[in-house]
Formats: structure tokens, C-alpha cells, sequence
């Protein structure tokens, strides 16, 4: 579903993406792990072409994305969480979310909404509240349920954990598998938080320095040495 | 009591205007950050157009003023419409991205520009046209003789700016393209990233700036029945300042800083001396600014990441 071939990302002369491969089949949920500045971001931020990559191939569905405008390339059916979550703080709840139905299709709206609400009730609760007033948590469940009004086909989650207490956390990713079991919505996953990152996961990369160095099934990645010093070291 | 109500009308005529030029500013500022200093020549090509619009429609034997009058506004509506997007797409986006200065020397080129532009095509001298809307009523009438007017181009001037004000805040508000507006205001990565077209959503808010802005110079050249090419220089200071005082990005802010600047300027010259009221508009500016940085209703500035 989403092809990254040879892909390199610059920001003025630092080259952030160094010839990036990576595939996402549709209905799996891909992890990407790595470290704090190993190009993550840049990577979700490429695919959705903000920053442009300066080589190399994306394609969606078979066809190339790589230098279509940010605007065009959502509008074929990729959404994205990013990183910092981005809720627009003098909005409220429910126009956040109704900025997030803008290349939806016209009268899905209403069932959109009625879906956010079901995976989190909290949103519902805080509707007429200003974005900027949410919790941590409450902003990253808005961030999904903003990317999730779109109806996209694929879902890009940019550290959805960061910040959030272990509760929540646990919550946020049930809601990332229930969305991937029950409506077959093709995730791909950021995370520094490997350990859960990897459970949930059907397959996983890992990324170091602007390069892929690793790749696997979730299971392979968690069982692997250099992945659980790396990564993992004293964690849960 | 009378001569005080009299000020009054005047100042909110006055004040009506100012308004609907500062919306233009704010607007801009709000979005792109960015103080558009061809505004005020925007507005000047609005009363142009109003003008020219006028002399042709009275040789077209259109003289039912209701009729005259809504035609010049559409006309001068969509041709400064054309101007503001024109100035933003060839002045202004190309240095998208580029130190902060540089679009604002740019700006204050196409000001330059546009009024040399102006004074080419048209000339230099005043504009005269022959009264639009006359007559009025008396509202009050003193023992003494004097009487408290209004005239019907001050309650057109008045209403007409209300019905845009409102119509422009439930735009703004309750729409889809308001709405990308104030998304592109507070984020315009994120706003992309949900597919609104950044470029043409800023595009759209200097034609509606300019729309406005057109109604104002309409709205001018009836009301004192003569323009010039450097009209738009003491009006778009003028404006700037009210969208200042109310707190620049705000649009409540910027009717009623116009609405202040009108009525300053109406009262300092009912009262004191016809000389000074721009000096005193500023100087209400400059006290506002010393005690409150944000103006009337701005917030205060948030760090942008
Ligand atoms: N806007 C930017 N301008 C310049 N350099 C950047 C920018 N964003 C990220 N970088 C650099 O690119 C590299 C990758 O960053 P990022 O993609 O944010 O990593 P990650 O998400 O994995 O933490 C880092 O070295 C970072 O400093
Ligand atoms: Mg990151």
C-alpha cells in the first residue's frame, strides 16, 4: 500500500533521510523505531511531502506521491497524528475535528464523528472545550480522532505515547489495534516506546541515523539482541 | 447634548469605514504574520473604481440610486478583489518563507507602485462625482436652531457595514473556509496536513480583505463626493492604527478599533481643533499600546514553534 524506495531528506545541507526502503502492506500495523533524531519524523513528514524528498520514490497505492503538494497527497487517503500532536489550541474539540473531515467524503461527516466519539467517549464530554485546554492525553486521543474524520486508508501515528502516563498509554494503543482488527485501517507507527510499539505491531523497522538497519516481524524485532539493548534495556 | 449626539453620528460613520479597511489588515496580519502596506491603496483603487463605475452608469441613464449603488459596489468589489489576490500572488507568496523584512519591503513597493499606477492612469487631480444619495432627517431640533442630523448615506454607510460586519463573522465562525482561515492562523503545517490548501486559503483572505476594503472606498467617495490617487495613504494609516488598537489578528478587535479611531476623530474635531485629530488618533494609540502591548482584544503573543 505504501512503498518507500531509496527515499533521502534533506534539511538545507543536513541529510536527515539517507535512502530510506520501507513497506506497508495494507491492513498491517509497521512500527518504526528509533532513537530521539534517527529521522522518524522527517520519515512521516516525507511520505506526506513536507519536506519534499530530494531522491527517490514514495507510492500509495501504487502510485507516485513524491512530489505532489501536502494537501494533494492527503486528499488520496493518508492521515496523520504528528509529532506534538498539533491540535489547533483556540479551536474547539468539535471543530478540530471537523478539520479533520476536509477531504472527506461529503455526508460522511456525521457517522465519522459518531465513530470518533465511540472509540473515545472523553472527546464527546469535551466537545465545546478549546483544544488548547485538553490534557496530554485528551489532545492525542483528539489527534487520532481528528486523522480518523478523513476516513483515510492509511493511518500515520507520529509517538502517540510520548508524554502519556502508562493508563492512557495502554488505552491509546487498545484504540490503534481496534481500529486495525475491526476496520482494517493500515497503521504505520512511530514510536520510541518499542516494547509496546513491537507487541502491537505485525512488522517493524528499525531506523538509526537517517538509515534502515533492521526489519521484522514484531515478534523477531523484540526477541532480537541488538534491538533489546538498544531499545528495550530496562524496560517493563 | 445635541452637538455631542451629532459628533456621535459622524463618528461612527467615520468609524464604519475605518472598520471595514482595518478587517483587511488584521486579517492578513493574522495569517501570514505580516503588516500588508498596499491596503490602503487597495481601498484608493476601490474608490476609483467607484468613480469611474458611477460616471458610467449615470451615461448608461442608471441613475435609480439603489440600483447605481449596488452595481458600483459589485463592480468595485470584484476588481480590487482581483488587485488584493494579484499583489498577494506576485508581491507577497513568492517570499513565503523568507526573513520577515522582505515581504514587508515588498509590501511597501506595491504601495508605492500601485499608487504611481494610479496617478498615471487617472491623473493627479481630484475625482469630483456628483452627489449619489442626498437628503437626511433631523433628529433633534434645538430652541436655538441647532439640529441633530443624519443623513441617508450615514445610515447607508452605517447599516451597510453592520450587515457586512455580521455576515463576515458568521463566515469566519460557521463555515468550512473560516475555518481552514483560523486553522491556517493557529497552524498552517497542520492545517496542509489535513489537506486545506494553504496557498489559496490565503489567497481567499486578501479577497475578502479587499472586498471589504472596496465597500469602504465606495462608501468614501459618496460620502465626500471626491477622491485622489493618495487617499489611500492616511486612510490604510489610519486603519492600520485601529486594527492596532484593538489588537492586530483580531477581528472584533479591528471593528472596534475603527469604531474608536472614528469616534476619536469626530469628537477631538467636534471639540478641540480640526488640526490635530490625527495626532490624536495616535496618541491614543501610543497610550493603549503603553498599557496594553496587545491592544483592546488581542491576546497576548504566544511563542510560535
Ligand atoms: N525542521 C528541521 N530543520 C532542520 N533540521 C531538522 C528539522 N527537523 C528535524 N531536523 C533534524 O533531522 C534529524 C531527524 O529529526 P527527526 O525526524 O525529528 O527525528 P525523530 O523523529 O526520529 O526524533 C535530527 O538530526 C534533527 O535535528
Ligand atoms: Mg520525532
Amino acid at each position: 500500500m505504501l512503498s518507500i524506495q531509496g527515499v533521502r531528506t534533506f534539511y538545507g545541507s543536513i541529510e536527515a533521510l539517507k535512502g530510506v526502503d520501507l513497506e506497508v502492506a495494507e491492513g498491517e500495523i509497521v512500527t518504526l523505531i528509533g532513537a530521539n533524531g534517527a529521522g522518524k519524523s522527517t520519515l512521516l513528514m516525507t511520505v506526506c511531502g513536507s519536506p519534499q524528498a530530494r531522491s527517490g520514490r514514495i507510492l500509495f497505492e501504487g502510485r507516485e506521491i513524491t512530489r505532489l503538494p501536502t494537501f494533494e497527497i492527503v486528499r488520496r487517503g493518508i492521515a496523520q497524528s504528528p509529532e506534538g500532536r498539533r491540535i489547533f489550541p483556540r479551536m474547539t474539540v468539535l471543530e478540530n475535528l471537523q478539520m479533520g473531515s476536509v477531504t472527506a467524503e461529503p455526508g460522511s461527516y456525521a457517522r465519522e464523528l459518531e465513530r470518533v466519539f465511540e472509540l473515545f467517549p472523553r472527546l464527546k464530554e469535551r466537545m465545546h472545550q478549546r483544544g488548547g485546554t485538553l490534557s496530554g492525553g485528551e489532545q492525542q486521543m483528539l489527534a487520532i480522532g481528528r486523522a480518523l474524520m478523513s476516513q483515510p486508508r492509511l493511518l500515520l501515528l507520529d509517538e502517540p505515547s510520548l508524554g502519556l502516563a502508562p493508563l492512557v498509554v495502554r488505552q491509546i494503543f487498545s484504540v490503534i489495534r481496534d481500529i486495525n482488527r475491526e476496520r482494517g485501517m493500515t497503521v504505520f507507527l512511530v514510536e520510541q516506546n518499542a516494547f509496546h510499539a513491537l507487541k502491537l505491531a505485525h512488522r517493524g523497522y528499525v531506523l538509526v541515523n537517517g538509515r534502515v538497519t533492521l526489519g521484522g516481524t514484531g515478534a523477531e524485532l523484540l526477541a532480537n539482541a541488538e534491538v533489546r539493548t538498544a531499545y528495550l534495556e530496562g524496560g517493563h | 447634548m445635541e452637538y455631542f449626539l451629532q459628533q456621535l453620528i459622524n463618528g461612527l460613520t467615520l468609524g464604519a469605514i475605518y472598520g471595514l479597511i482595518a478587517i483587511g489588515y488584521t486579517m492578513v496580519y493574522g495569517i501570514i504574520g505580516m503588516i500588508n502596506f498596499a491596503h490602503g491603496e487597495i481601498y484608493m483603487i476601490g474608490a476609483f473604481v467607484a468613480v469611474i463605475a458611477f460616471i458610467v452608469l449615470g451615461l448608461a441613464g442608471i441613475t435609480w440610486a439603489p440600483a447605481a449603488i449596488a452595481l458600483v459596489l459589485l463592480l468595485s468589489m470584484a476588481f480590487t478583489a482581483v488587485y488584493g489576490w494579484t499583489v498577494e500572488r506576485f508581491a507577497y507568496r513568492p517570499l513565503r518563507g523568507a526573513p520577515r523584512l522582505a515581504p514587508l519591503i515588498s509590501a511597501i513597493g506595491m504601495s508605492i507602485l500601485l499608487q504611481n499606477y494610479v496617478q498615471l492612469l487617472q491623473g493627479a487631480r481630484v475625482k469630483p462625482i456628483p452627489p449619489v444619495v442626498q437628503g437626511g432627517f433631523t433628529i433633534i431640533e434645538r430652541a436655538d436652531g441647532f439640529a441633530v442630523n443624519i443623513s441617508y448615506l450615514q445610515i447607508l454607510i452605517i447599516l451597510t457595514t453592520v450587515a457586512l460586519m455580521a455576515g463576515f463573522t458568521a463566515l469566519i465562525n460557521g463555515t468550512p473556509l473560516g475555518r481552514a482561515q483560523r486553522a491556517c492562523e493557529q497552524d498552517k503545517k497542520m492545517a496542509g496536513l489535513l489537506g486545506v490548501d494553504v496557498d489559496r486559503t490565503i489567497s481567499l483572505t486578501f479577497v475578502m480583505g479587499a472586498a471589504l476594503a472596496a465597500v469602504a472606498g465606495v462608501m468614501v467617495t459618496m460620502y465626500y463626493g471626491v477622491i485622489d490617487f493618495f487617499i489611500g495613504f492616511l486612510a490604510g494609516v489610519k486603519a492600520f492604527t485601529a486594527a492596532v488598537l484593538g489588537g492586530i489578528g483580531s477581528l472584533p478587535g479591528a471593528m472596534l478599533g475603527g469604531l474608536a479611531i472614528g469616534l476619536i476623530e469626530a469628537f477631538w474635531s467636534g471639540y478641540f481643533s480640526i488640526e490635530y485629530k490625527d495626532v490624536a488618533a495616535f496618541s491614543i494609540l501610543v497610550l493603549v499600546l503603553i498599557f496594553r502591548p496587545t491592544g483592546l482584544l488581542g491576546r497576548p503573543e504566544i511563542e510560535k514553534v
